[in-house]
């Protein structure tokens, strides 16, 4: 399709009755009375979504707050490879690691702190992980809190998603 | 009780009771505002603060925002006029609350043997008395622009000053057919004169004898009152919130009372003049008299009740009419807001003078 | 009860008044203005004259002192900037010569005006409005064309173009 020139009317002129905006004023207010009315009666037409009780359903490709994934046995199934705080543009993924004492794993994690404050959830550090460690499809935001030192994410938080 | 006794209890117990209508009508007026917004735009509007569990609607907002101002920092600006600066909200309160001082709430009563009149003051100049009061309201205005030594304010300030100049104008001149009609300035003479009837059909009241007066007036007031779509003072998109924007905690609640206050008392001028007042319509002093000349006989003090109650729903009723205009309208250009007021409004109460004149001339021949 | 009255607004619009002319900010000076016009509105209530202290208060609080504050604030010179005023022997005169036409019309005052006893009906709407069609209707009329010639001067000098 090439594209096309779309034509936008002109504000035609107004009419003598409309220039003289009482009827017009009148009708809006109707329009208002209409809106509040119905609303009144029948509050599914409201579209306010009641925050902490009510939440909205997120689409599935939502890049939510973060979580580690585990293995079967319940262990991070980060090998601490820093690829992830490499990867990270904002510079928030702390980690620390440690020899594992599975045999079968090199590395992991002894500490993974996210600040949630400096994340600006770019999804780099997912799609840098080698193995599909740190996922954001929890569908949900950072909720608010009071401390700064309460939005850096531990291994702990991370994990209990 | 002695004579004078009585009279400045009298007088006492009418100032509480008005005065308590006025602040109790400011109070629920701001939900009112709020809910009624929230409505109008498909929200939900306020509805979490609470005593006890119990949300009534968002009814406790006002108390809790009036409790919010009372323990905010009352702050002063390094570059306010301080002594003006802490003057302007009461310039601003004062003359808005004054104005109810002429309004008849309801008809002459009899208490003890006496007649008393539910009115403060019936002065002899009654809407002069208005008009002097309103263009007082300026001054808070101005002295809050000028005293905050800041540049938004003080646009703010020089805004609402030339259009409340420009709009008193027009608003005086539009009530002069009111005066021309009813042959009086005395609030409670004009009420009791539109107690009658019009064609026998009609209730002979202020809108359906001047029709072109009430719109005019009805448009002046809005202007003065600040409110959309005359609200440029504050235009918020270019002056932050004009001529209060350093104001905080109290003194900013002194603002909004006094807007809040405007549309009571303009509401309450309003219902006076043109909306009959306290007369409940085809309801004589012994009862109803319906147009095909039917009666209805009905006891004093029910006819009382009623035309008390009448009031004040067009109280009521016009109060909402300002909530209901804001959220319908948008705000005009200042450019617009200017032609309108002397070169429309300004012509068209002239030429009401002039036809109410001519017709009022020809009537009586 | 009157006389206490009258003594009070009396003091606070000669005081105003003074305040006037000695305060250095003009928004200050204004403000007293405003001041010193309600007492003599106040005034006027005292003697019955409802009507020309509305007038009083509409035509000067509300109309002409507006429009001084709003030239004030439209120019809005910073007080340190304000123009240093000395006692000069004009203001001596000026002084001396303000005093004694006080004294000269409060003698005449007494002559003509305070002994007629209550003024009671004269301030109503109803004779100012009388009094201005009927006697002094000319004056009224010259006035309404001394207005228009204002305005329409207004109107001219704000047209040329420069
Ligand atoms: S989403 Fe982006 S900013 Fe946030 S932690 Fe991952 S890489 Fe860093
Ligand atoms: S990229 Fe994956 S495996 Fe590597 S440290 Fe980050 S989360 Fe762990």
């Amino acid at each position: 399709m090439t594209i096309g020139v779309i034509k936008v009317a002109r504000p035609r002129k107004m009419s003598f009755p409309e220039s003289l905006y009482l009827v017009e004023i009148v009708k809006g207010l109707g329009v208002t009375m209409g809106h509040m009315l119905s609303n009144i009666v029948r509050q599914e037409g409201i579209k306010t979504i009641e925050y902490p009780e009510v939440r909205r359903e997120m689409p599935p490709r939502f890049r939510g707050r973060h979580r580690l994934m585990k293995r079967e046995d319940g262990t991070p199934r980060c090998v601490a490879c820093y690829c992830c705080a490499t990867a990270c543009p904002a510079k928030c993924i702390t980690i620390v690691a440690g020899e594992s004492p599975d045999p079968g794993v090199e590395k992991y994690p002894v500490r993974f702190d996210i600040d949630m404050l400096r994340c600006v959830f770019c999804g780099m550090c997912v799609e840098a992980c080698p193995c599909d460690a740190i996922r954001m499809d929890t569908g949900w935001f950072t909720p608010p809190d009071d401390t700064r030192e309460k939005l850096i994410f531990t291994i702990d938080t991370l994990l209990e998603k | 009780m002695t004579g004078p006794l009585f009279d400045i209890a009298v007088a006492v117990a009418r100032i509480a009771v008005f005065f308590a209508f006025c602040f109790g009508l400011v109070v629920v007026m701001t939900w009112v505002e709020r809910k009624g917004a929230a409505y109008i735009q498909d929200r939900r509007g306020p509805n979490r603060a609470d005593i006890f569990g119990i949300r009534a609607w968002g009814l406790f907002h006002p108390l809790a925002d009036a409790l919010k101002f009372l323990f905010k920092e009352d702050f002063i600006p390094d570059n306010a006029h301080r002594l003006f600066y802490q003057m302007a909200p009461m310039f601003s309160l004062a003359p808005a609350i004054l104005g109810i001082a002429v309004i008849p709430f309801g008809p002459d009563v009899t208490v003890m043997g006496r007649r008393i009149a539910l009115q403060i003051a019936d002065l002899n100049v009654g809407i002069l008395y208005l008009f002097a009061v309103s263009g007082m309201t300026v001054y808070g205005v101005v002295l809050a622009g000028w005293a905050s030594g800041s540049k938004y304010p003080l646009l703010g300030g020089l805004r609402s000053s030339a259009q409340m100049l420009s709009y008193e104008v027009s608003m005086g001149l539009s009530l002069i057919g009111i005066f021309m009609v009813f042959e009086s300035v005395r609030m409670s003479q004009i009420v009791t004169g539109q107690g009658g009837l019009l064609f026998g059909v009609l209730p002979k009241w202020g809108v359906f004898v001047q029709p072109l007066g009430f719109i005019l007036f009805l448009v002046a007031q809005y202007a003065e009152a600040n409110r959309t779509p005359f609200d440029l003072p504050e235009g918020e998109s270019e002056l932050v919130a004009g001529y209060h924007t350093e104001y905080a905690s109290f003194k900013f609640s002194m603002f909004m009372m006094a807007e809040y206050l405007h549309m009571v008392v303009g509401a309450a001028v309003v219902a006076t003049l043109f909306f009959g007042g306290w007369q409940f319509p085809y309801l004589g002093d012994a009862g109803f008299l319906l147009p095909g000349g039917s009666t209805v006989a009905v006891p004093p003090a029910l006819v009382l009740l009623l035309r008390i109650g009448a009031f004040v729903s067009k109280v009521l009723f016009f109060a909402w009419l300002y909530v209901w205009i804001r959220w319908t309208i948008p705000r005009l250009r200042y450019d617009q807001v200017m032609r309108l007021g002397w070169k429309v409004m300004l012509p068209l109460s002239l030429l009401n003078i002039f036809a109410t004149g001519l017709i009022l001339l020809l009537l009586n021949k | 009860m009157e006389a206490v009255l009258f003594i009070l607004f009396g003091a606070i619009a000669v005081c105003g008044a003074i305040m006037v002319v000695t305060r250095k900010s003009p928004m200050a000076s204004a403000l007293y203005l405003i001041l010193t016009l309600f007492a003599v509105a106040a005034l006027f209530v005292l003697r019955q004259a409802h009507f020309l202290a509305a007038v009083q208060v509409i035509v000067y609080a509300g109309a002409v002192v507006v429009l001084f504050v709003f030239v004030i604030m439209l120019i809005n010179v910073p007080e340190d900037r304000l123009p240093v005023e000395r006692a000069t022997t004009t203001r001596v005169l000026g002084v001396l010569a303000a005093g004694i036409f006080i004294l000269e019309s409060a003698v005449l005052a007494r002559r003509f005006w305070m002994q007629k006893g209550p003024a009671a009906e004269v301030g109503t709407v109803e004779t100012v409005g009388r009094a201005l069609f009927t006697d002094y209707l000319l004056a009224f009329e010259i006035t309404s064309v001394l207005l228009l010639a204002a305005v329409i001067g207004a109107i001219a000098l704000a047209k040329r173009k420069t």
